[in-house]
């Protein structure tokens, strides 16, 4: 293998035999009838090879990762994703192909694995640091940076489980943020924790990404992959559908998924369920990509088997650093008096100041009483904002960065010494070179 | 610079390697166990002296004051908690290591480490509490006015023995268990009955003499034989039983390791 590789995959494949692993869940009683059925069959395994369905969770894939590259993987659930990385990691091993990595690897699947609720912070990050590889006195030498990273210093000598979840995934991440490894392979680890939190993870993996290493990141977070990573490969159905830039693969992959974004869930205690979520834009025709400035509506088909009263709706936008704003039926008290039948609602936002990113919808319904969720908290819709920034009064150098940027951009000016007066804002109404004059003369 | 290699069906060789480079995690799973194990119980480690205080008084009363078995001269109390040491070890082990996969499931399906560990680590443990026994069976001795015979020094043979048996058998069971859950049920009941079966609260030589070579099939007969023979010199001991136990515990520990090397590999898909 060619020293400059990092991790090489070849022809990988990973079969699941469905129907067996039914079989197991039958248990003991089923393999002794049927080996006291027919002894011979079971023996030569017939009467069980016939009845499996095989399940190709990934097939033929090949990929060639270099030293220092940063690849994001990405693709729909159920796409492979997960299998490829419990096959990097080792926790399964192929059924075809072979994987070789050159390097000191340490993989993320999770953050906060074997953490035991009955023990304090202190005993849980030598526990945790140990089952992700470090040897003890490796944690005994960054102990310090991991306890200030995670800003739990305080609660170090409390049970885990008195824990708020926050600084309980605080204290995981820091623990794995710690791991000093040539490969890092992690997957959505990221979409845990507050946003100011997540901002801080995803610094810590753009430093680790910047110091030459080599790392593959499994995200839905298509922003965060643009960000950190300079490749991309989307999977679907169990192989590499498009493998190359990030920005072009992550675009054919937003446009392949918003073409087809059709969410649905249903709450069975409620009876209640969404059976559809449009996004449209000002004109009222179906989209999934929107200019800065122009308004944006949310619509839901929901049906109802019961009536579901005074029910509160919550939309939120969520782009790179988080939620960017709601629309909050808790807060703003419109909500419809009952929703029964079928039928549609929506939402409009108006003028959304948003820079050129990838963002997603957030929804979430509760019960009259506010608390009781009849749908949890989840992504219901996809959307990308694009646009030319140059026409709204962005002329930096460094206008690429917008990208990575804050993404609401509420209308401003720069009022400078000289007395010009710089308007910038993403309102449909393009800036026009009109006088404006500055505050500083008053 | 090391390269890893993954494929189907390969034996990995590192296996043997990585177990070794992943002692420290082998004693972080023993450290972690014994610091869970007593929290919020109310009277903590002493749990480990009342669990055999009042197993030995229960079997003392049973066996040598209801049932009157012959002690073969030495204080009946003495002579069950020579057989219930390793017992409680075996099946204290086989009880929670029997388990370890199956509770440490997403440790599993989340992180690589060579398996093993896990279960060793479990088997482990227990050694804490057989240690904390052993201070009681002094105590006793003390208590007695018991001097154990030269052979006394060969205990930690039979420890190695002990050792071997409960991991070859852990190992068994907590591979199956991934599969079979119904080794959650099975587990209980061989525990249960292994009480019974094997001379904890009496001598093996109450058994039959024509029977001997066949009770000493299981191997806990020769365990237990061997601890008594040498802490307390019993010449009763049936020293045959001893032999087995050795050859059935190596094939125990042999098979333990080959099934569970063979079956690891799927343990994330199926557990």
């Amino acid at each position: 293998m060619h020293p400059d590789i990092a991790i090489s995959i070849e022809g990988l494949g990973k079969k699941y035999e469905v129907d067996k692993l039914k079989a197991q869940d039958e248990g003991l009683r089923h393999v002794i009838e049927r080996a006291l059925r027919a002894p011979l069959a079971t023996m030569r395994k017939k009467v069980y090879t016939k009845r499996t369905r095989e399940f190709w969770a990934l097939r033929n894939v090949s990929l060639q990762v270099r030293r220092g590259e940063v690849v994001g993987v990405i693709g729909r659930n159920g796409a492979g994703k997960s299998t490829m990385l419990k096959l990097l990691s080792r926790i399964t091993v192929p059924t075809e192909g072979s994987i070789r990595i050159n390097g000191r690897v340490a993989s993320l699947l999770e953050v906060g694995t074997g953490f035991h609720q009955e023990l304090t912070g202190r005993e849980n990050i030598f526990l945790n640091g140990a089952i992700l590889g470090m040897k003890r006195s490796e944690i005994i030498r960054k102990f310090d940076e991991i306890v200030e990273f995670s800003e739990v210093g305080e609660f170090l000598d409390t049970p885990v489980k008195r824990y708020s979840s926050g600084m309980y995934v605080r204290l995981a991440f820091a623990v794995a943020a710690h791991l000093d490894p040539e490969i890092l392979i992690v997957d959505e680890v990221l979409a845990v924790g507050d946003a100011a939190f997540q901002r801080k993870c995803l610094g810590k993996m753009s430093s680790f990404a910047q110091s030459g290493r080599t790392v593959l990141f499994v995200s839905h977070n298509l922003e965060a992959v643009r960000n950190l990573c300079g490749r991309a490969v989307w999977l679907e159905n169990g192989s590499v559908r498009e493998d190359g830039a990030v920005d072009q693969v992550v675009e054919n992959f937003f446009n392949a998924m918003s073409a087809s974004s059709q969410f649905s869930s249903q709450s069975d205690e409620y009876g209640f369920a969404v059976r559809r979520v449009v996004l449209r834009d000002a004109t009222g025709a179906e989209s999934a990509q929107f200019t800065p400035g122009a308004d944006m509506i949310v619509e839901l088909e929901y049906s109802a088997a019961k009536p579901l009263e005074q029910p509160y709706i919550i939309l939120a936008i969520n782009g790179v650093n988080g939620t960017c704003f709601t629309a909050n039926m808790l807060l703003d008290g419109n909500r419809p008096t009952v929703l029964q039948g079928t039928g549609k609602m929506a939402c409009r936002f108006k003028a959304v100041p948003l820079l050129p990113q990838s963002y997603s919808v957030k929804m979430s319904i509760r019960t009259k009483n506010g608390n009781d969720r009849v749908l949890d908290y989840s992504d219901v819709a996809f959307f990308n904002v694009v646009g030319d920034l140059a026409e709204y009064g962005f002329a930096g150098e460094f206008v690429s960065r917008a990208s990575s940027s804050t993404p609401v951009i509420v209308p401003y000016e720069w009022h400078l010494p000289d007395g010009t007066v710089a308007p910038v804002s993403l309102s449909g109404e393009r800036v026009q070179n009109k006088q404006i004059d500055s505050v500083l003369s008053r | 610079m090391s390269e890893l290699v993954i494929e189907s069906g390969r034996i990995e060789r590192q296996y043997w390697r990585d177990l070794w480079r992943y002692r420290e995690l082998f004693l972080f799973f023993v450290w972690r166990d014994l610091l869970v194990r007593y929290k919020q119980t109310a009277v903590g480690v002493s749990w480990s002296l009342i669990r055999p205080f009042l197993t030995l008084a229960v079997l003392t009363i049973v066996f040598g004051k209801l049932g009157k078995m012959p002690a073969g001269g030495v204080p009946y109390p003495l002579l069950v908690f020579c057989g219930m040491l390793p017992w409680l070890f075996f099946s204290t082990a086989l009880t929670e290591a029997g388990n370890s996969l199956v509770s440490n499931a997403n440790m599993v399906s989340k992180v690589y480490f060579p398996r093993m560990t896990i279960t060793a680590s479990s088997v482990s443990t227990c050694l804490v509490d057989f240690m904390i026994s052993c201070v009681f069976l002094i105590a006793l001795m003390i208590w007695f006015r018991f001097l154990p015979p030269v052979a006394v020094f060969l205990v930690p043979f039979f420890v190695v023995l002990m050792f071997g048996a409960s991991l070859g058998v852990s190992l068994w069971v907590a591979a199956l268990m991934v599969k079979y859950r119904d080794f959650r049920f099975i587990v209980p009941f061989v525990v249960q009955f292994g009480l019974y079966i094997s001379p904890v609260g009496f001598q093996s030589s109450v058994v039959p003499e024509r029977f001997r070579l066949l009770y000493a099939l299981n191997p806990m007969v020769g365990i237990i034989d061997g601890f008594r023979w040498c802490i307390l010199g019993l010449p009763q001991a049936y020293l045959p039983s001893i032999g087995i136990a050795t050859v059935e515990v190596g094939l125990l520990l042999a098979s333990g390791v080959w099934y569970f090397r063979k079956t690891e590999r799927t343990f994330a898909d199926i557990i």
